[in-house]
Formats: structure tokens, sequence, C-alpha cells
């Protein structure tokens, strides 16, 4: 267990941006009306919001966070930018350099990439909160999201109707409080193979059979470029690690779950989202969703959630918050931490 | 939870299935619409109500519902 505490961080906005292209789950006829259906009920996904071609990740953010510059007039006083996704613009350079040039930041500015899908909006934050924490630096965006339907292929049943797009952005201040978030971070590399795309990179070069498709078994069929996804390993990591994460933290933290006002899960499938649920012996009403309108969009999900489910409550009320992200790796991670009328805003991309 | 009880209950959990269809004896991977989700319905439902996890090796060595409880309760001890 890696317990940490950051202080002197507060959350102040949070703007999410999905692609306005919707894929129904009904229309996916790779599998039969039976499965839809099915499908719809176990894992909760009804539609997806799907980024055309040229659109990348970084677009998605670049949206969600000159929203956000706009609205505070702060591209100024930005110090560090960290763009956290695996889904890069190219293989180098880091793509939260270039967000740096696009959103006209200063450059006295920090900008790094971190490598990481459905866990990293929580490292993301602790990463950002310990950079912050010092009061040296005084304001960070914390860019998060995947453009996941890249790497999955529609003849693949067991990946394709399960991402979506979205990308975030999350504008975080140094503050003079001690606004303590706390945090319980983990990593178990013995996972790869449970979600992983295994060609392309200097493991596995790119070669000329890149694109042929190879058939698996009956509805899986995919080339060397897509995602590979084992449902039943993630399930059973997932069932296994989330809950003791999430109470492993409350009791390291000393903090208690009566006193969390919600749940803010990633949105892997809600079958697994309930078991964790049912685990933490947590009510229904403290566990926003999103994976039913905008699937699973990695490290996405949580600020995603929190503008489309959470909008009136964090704008207007003090808030005590659990996060737990979970997922490829295998990496997980949760935090406990406060919020005060944090602004959200969640948009529809728009090319112009 | 008996065996009984486990069909029963399992049973209940599974879409379009006529109720008695599920036994201790039937192989439930023949089940009339059976997919690879219910394996995930299995799993979650053994893990809230037994506190065990089944893995895929579990799902995939076992063919009727007794097989599956049997790997249960050896997982319980």
């Amino acid at each position: 267990m890696a317990y940490l505490k950051t202080s002197h961080s507060k959350i102040i906005a949070i703007s999410s941006c999905v692609p306005k292209r919707i894929e129904k789950t009904t229309d996916y006829h790779h599998i039969s009306s039976n499965e839809q259906e099915l499908f719809i009920k176990t894992v909760g996904i009804k539609e997806r919001r799907v980024a055309d071609d040229d659109v990348a990740c970084s677009d998605l953010c670049f949206a969600s966070a000159k929203s956000l510059i706009d609205k505070y007039n702060c591209a100024d006083e930005i110090d560090i930018v960290i763009f956290v996704s695996q889904s890069p613009d190219y293989y180098l350079p880091a793509t939260s350099i270039l967000l740096q040039n696009r959103l006209k930041l200063k450059k006295d500015c920090i900008a790094f990439d971190i490598n990481l899908g459905c866990s990293g909006y929580v490292y993301g934050l602790s990463v950002m909160s310990n950079l912050l924490q010092s009061g040296q630096l005084k304001k960070g965006l914390l860019l998060v999201g995947d453009k996941s339907t890249t790497s999955t292929n529609y003849k693949d049943k067991s990946s394709y109707p399960l991402f979506g797009d979205a990308g975030t952005a999350t504008l975080i201040d140094y503050t003079k409080d001690s606004n303590d978030w706390h945090f319980n971070l983990q990593s178990d590399g013995s996972g790869k193979n449970s979600i992983i795309i295994e060609h392309g990179q200097s493991r596995n070069p790119f070669d000329k059979t890149l694109d042929d498709m190879v058939d698996f078994e009956p509805g899986i069929s995919r080339s060397k470029r897509n995602l590979i996804l084992n449902g039943m390993d993630i399930f059973n990591f997932a069932l296994k690690e989330v809950a003791t994460n999430i109470n492993t933290l409350y009791e390291k933290s000393n903090l208690s779950k009566d006193n969390t006002d919600y749940f803010v899960l990633h949105q892997a499938n809600k079958l697994i989202n309930e078991s964790v649920r049912k685990k933490l012996k947590v009510e229904i009403e403290k566990v926003p969703y999103s994976i039913d309108v905008f699937g699973n969009t990695s490290s996405a999900s949580i600020p995603l959630t929190m503008c489309y489910k959470m909008k009136e409550e964090l704008q207007t009320k003090k808030l005590t918050l659990l996060m737990s992200g979970f997922g490829v790796g295998f990496s997980w991670g949760s935090v406990i931490l406060n919020t005060e009328n944090i602004y959200t805003n969640l948009l529809e991309y728009d090319r112009a | 939870m008996s065996i009984e009880e486990f069909a029963t209950q399992l049973e209940s959990e599974f879409e379009d299935v006529e109720p008695g269809t599920i036994t201790p004896d039937t192989n439930y991977k023949k089940v009339n619409g059976w997919s690879s989700m219910h394996s995930l319905i299995i799993i979650a439902f053994v893990d809230v109500n037994f506190n065990v996890i089944l893995n895929g090796s579990d799902i995939k060595s076992s063919e009727t519902i007794r097989d599956l409880y049997s790997i249960i309760l050896e997982k319980s001890k």
C-alpha cells in the first residue's frame, strides 16, 4: 500500500468535453439483440460518444481547458500542465507540451505526460497536489482523457461496445488552507495482459502484419493494432482490489465513509461498480453513474461523471468525495478530498 | 446458502429463464441464451453472497451448478 497525504491544493473547476457523435448499443449489430439487451442491463452502457478519425484526445482536452482558461482569464497564471492519457498525439513529443503552446500558456510552465488509463485521474491529482503543496507553484491544469475508440475493433465484441471518448480539464490552485488530500495508490504489473495493445511500440515494433485481422473466437476478431481486453481478469482484479484499497484508505486516513457525500468510481462496468458499492456498503444514491450515456471513458470517467451528474451539488455545497480509479496495468488508486463551490462544465466538441 | 437456494437465486439473475430450469445438476453454460456475460453475473453474485471470488479457470473447469458450488465451498475454507 502506498498511502500519502498532500496539503494546500484546491480544485477550482472541472470541464469535460465529449464528441457529438453518439453510438447506441442497440445499433451495434455485431452482437444479437439479446446480447445487446444483456449488455445494456449488465454492463450498463446504452450509448457512447465516439470522436471522428481526425479528432485527438488532446482536442477534447484542449476544448475543456480553453473553456476554463477563458472563464478565469488565467492563461498567464498556469505553472503546470499535466496530460494524463494513453492516446497521445504523437510517439513524441509529449502532448502536454503541445497543449502548453496551443493554450497560449507562458513558457515558465512545467509540462509533462503521464501514461495511465483508468486510474489516471487519481494519479494525476496526486502528482499535481504534490507539486503545488509547497506554494512555489500556484496554479495547475490537469488534463485527463482518452480516445479509446481508435484502438478498438468493431469486430471485437469484448472491447468495441465498451469505450467512449472524452477529454477533461481540472483547474487546481495552491491554497493556504491545509486542505488535506488522502491517497492510496497501488500497482500490479502482473496484470499487464488483461488490457493491452501489444504492438506498435518498442517491445513489438510496427510490422507489415499490423493490420491483418485474426479470428480468436466467435465475435472476437482483431488486428495487432487493436486493444485486447480480458473482461474476466479485469472483473476479478476489480472485485479483489478496489473495495480493499478504499477501505484501507479510510482506515489509514482516520476518515469515515459515513461522512463522505459521494463515492465517484471509475465508470468501468455497472456490474463491477455495483459489486464494489455493495462491498463498501454504500447507498446507491451516493454513487453517481455516467456509464449509461458515455460508456467507459478511461481516465476521464471520474471528472466526466462529476460534470454530468453532480454539477449543482459541486457548485453550491461543501462536499467530501471519495474518488477511485482502477484498470489497465493493473493500476489503481483512491483519494478522499474536500470540495467547495467547484464550477463544472460539460461541452460537446465543436470543430470550430 | 444451500445448493438449492444457490441454484434458485442464480436463476433469478439470468434473463428469460423459466422458473425451475436451473437445478444443481444443470450444465449452466448450456442454458438457453448463455453468453460470456453470464460468467460475470455469476462471479459478481458469488462475490456478494459468499465473499468468494471465482476466476476464469473456475468457470472454465465447471459444468454444473454443483461443480460451481463445490468450488465456492473449497474457496470458502
